[in-house]
């Protein structure tokens, strides 16, 4: 019985989506009166905006898991892949339903200023620092990634860096400022393109560069570059780790916010279905996401900005 | 339609790295777009070329040089102004056309106006004033002798049209800004053309795929050129 409602319910937003926006209303209707989903399917037809970071959709992990949240609501998903100060910005404006970012303080920044809510952790990989074999600056294996940048810096070999405020950027910079060193010079190159971009400026020049466990698995083969510092998941410091996580806009903001289905979204994602599927999600034989909204421990830090407390004189 | 038969028999020629259904839907979607676009451009801009070509008035060097300059605008720019306009916080944002094909056609419309609009005065202008002066002397209206001077500059307008059309199939900057490249899960182009398809190929550094997009975009403004050109040959035969 449950296989036939959610079929139905399919076909209903399937209807919907086929025809114009206005038919949403009519999907909407219709599933009301079979009073067996009315719940759900009061939303049927309906798309959900997300704004996302490039890592999560070029690596293909989107397109996996998306047609069971489609499916299972009868909506359609359009994933906006711009990079996280970009996929905030778009929210900022009230232009996404929700968003999934890797960049804690930017995020901290979006709730704090009202424009998101209901901020949970989703799931996490790590940075690697990744260059040419030959190693030129003698990072390889140094369980330091600040360290590692102070050598790179030190001995004058090509940094690329991604200049583009995406979550990547983002951590660069505090790596940079955890070593104590203000990048610049004619090594250092800001390329201001997505990561798979980098990663190729940075293979034509021998270059080093900070980039996503997940987007280098997914483009080593076609690149000659080699992990050099390893990040968390690979027993590297706990620095390079990285988060991801999922926020709805707040529709006390925007009102035109599709709040309903941002939460459904968000309780599909973090949910253990959905979080199996992004562990079994793999790459040339290798998983690229690890999921961590599942777990027995409340982490109440998920939900408010690093560090705030309600006996701070914070809010 | 036209435009989904055209997306679906391409792939079949050339064997592409892709999932079924994905290059004919960014086919689709760059053609849908570019179509209409280059359409409204054309229906704006002959009107106000033919006023122009035939028309004096004070301030038409002004407006002259606008349309040229408009002709220089860098798409990216055109996106911005068109995503702030169409942005939620924007004077269109209660229309909600915000990572739409709507929103991609505004931008377009922007784009291809200028050239339509110069190359069509260009060509009107190059009319032989003999032919004006003789489609008056036989008593024509001013509507005659401007559908004569229309007819006399056919060719120069196709030009004009083929060239925003080029300019909007090709363009990057603006769809990707206002459009978001969106595909659905399956793989099916909402708002993804074959250009923000490429860039996409490129940044996940894919340059071979990256490069297969690039020569179905070539082949298809080919086509279209193809088309045009030879309607025009049996326009001339009759």
């Amino acid at each position: 019985m449950p296989i036939q409602r959610r079929e139905f319910i399919a076909a209903i937003g399937t209807g919907a989506l086929a025809t114009t926006a206005g038919c949403s209303q009519i999907g909407g209707s219709n599933s009301q009166s079979d009073g067996e989903s009315g719940g759900q399917a009061g939303v049927a037809g309906e798309t959900l905006t997300l704004t996302t970071t490039t890592s999560t959709y070029d690596t293909g992990l989107l397109d996996e898991i998306h047609p069971d949240f489609e499916d299972m609501y009868g909506v359609s998903v359009d994933a906006v892949a711009q990079g996280t100060g970009a996929a905030l910005e778009s929210a900022r404006n009230g232009d996404s339903d929700v968003v999934m970012v890797h960049a804690r303080g930017l995020e901290d920044e979006f709730m704090r200023n009202g424009y998101g809510i209901n901020r949970r952790d989703l799931m996490f990989n790590d940075f690697v620092i990744v260059g040419p074999e030959s190693d030129p600056a003698g990072i390889q294996g140094m369980s330091s990634a600040t360290e590692a940048l102070n050598a790179i810096a030190d001995s004058g070999a090509p940094f690329v860096s991604r200049g583009d405020n995406s979550g990547t950027h983002t951590k660069e910079l505090n790596l940079w400022e955890a070593a104590g060193t203000d990048p610049g010079g004619d090594w250092y190159q800001e390329t201001g393109t997505g990561m798979g971009e980098a990663l190729n400026v940075a293979n034509q020049q021998d270059a080093y560069t900070l980039s996503d466990r997940g987007t280098f698995i997914s483009q080593r083969s076609e690149i000659d570059l080699v992990i050099l510092v390893q990040g968390p998941i690979e027993d590297g410091p706990e620095i390079l780790a990285n988060p991801y996580g999922i926020m709805a806009v707040n529709p006390g903001v925007h009102d035109n916010a599709n709040y309903d289905l941002a939460m459904a979204y968000i309780g599909w994602i973090t949910s253990p279905g959905a979080q199996d599927a992004i562990s079994s999600y793999q790459v040339n034989g290798e998983q690229l996401f690890f999921p961590e909204a599942v777990s027995e421990d409340p982490n109440f830090q998920q939900y408010v900005p690093e560090g705030w407390s309600s006996n701070s004189s914070d809010e | 339609m036209l435009f989904e038969s055209v997306g679906q028999l391409l792939p079949v020629v050339v064997d592409l790295p892709f999932r079924d259904g994905y290059v004919s839907s960014i086919i689709y979607v760059s053609l849908y777009v570019s179509v209409i676009a280059v359409t409204l451009s054309t229906l704006f801009s002959i009107p106000v070329a033919v006023v122009m070509g035939l028309a004096d008035f004070p301030g038409k060097q002004f407006v002259k040089s606008v349309i040229n300059t408009g002709m220089g605008f860098p798409s990216v720019v055109v996106g911005l102004v068109v995503l702030f306009t169409v942005s939620n916080q924007g004077p269109l944002g209660t229309l909600e056309l915000i990572f739409t094909k709507e929103a991609m056609i505004m931008s377009q419309f922007v784009l291809a106006t200028p050239p339509i609009t110069a190359i069509s005065l260009a060509a009107i202008s190059g009319v032989d004033e003999g032919v004006r002066d003789a489609a008056h002397v036989l008593g024509g209206t001013r509507l005659d002798v401007a559908l004569v001077v229309l007819k006399e500059a056919r060719y120069g307008i196709a030009t004009a049209i083929l060239a925003g059309f080029g300019r909007a199939i090709s363009e990057v900057g603006s769809v990707l800004i206002v459009g978001g490249n969106i595909t659905s899960a399956e793989g099916i182009s909402k708002t993804r053309t074959l250009t923000t398809a490429i860039q996409l190929e490129a940044r996940q550094g894919q340059y071979e795929t990256a490069m297969i997009l690039g020569a179905v975009l070539v082949a298809l403004v080919l086509a279209v050129n193809a088309v045009v050109v030879r309607l025009g040959d049996q326009e001339v035969r009759r």
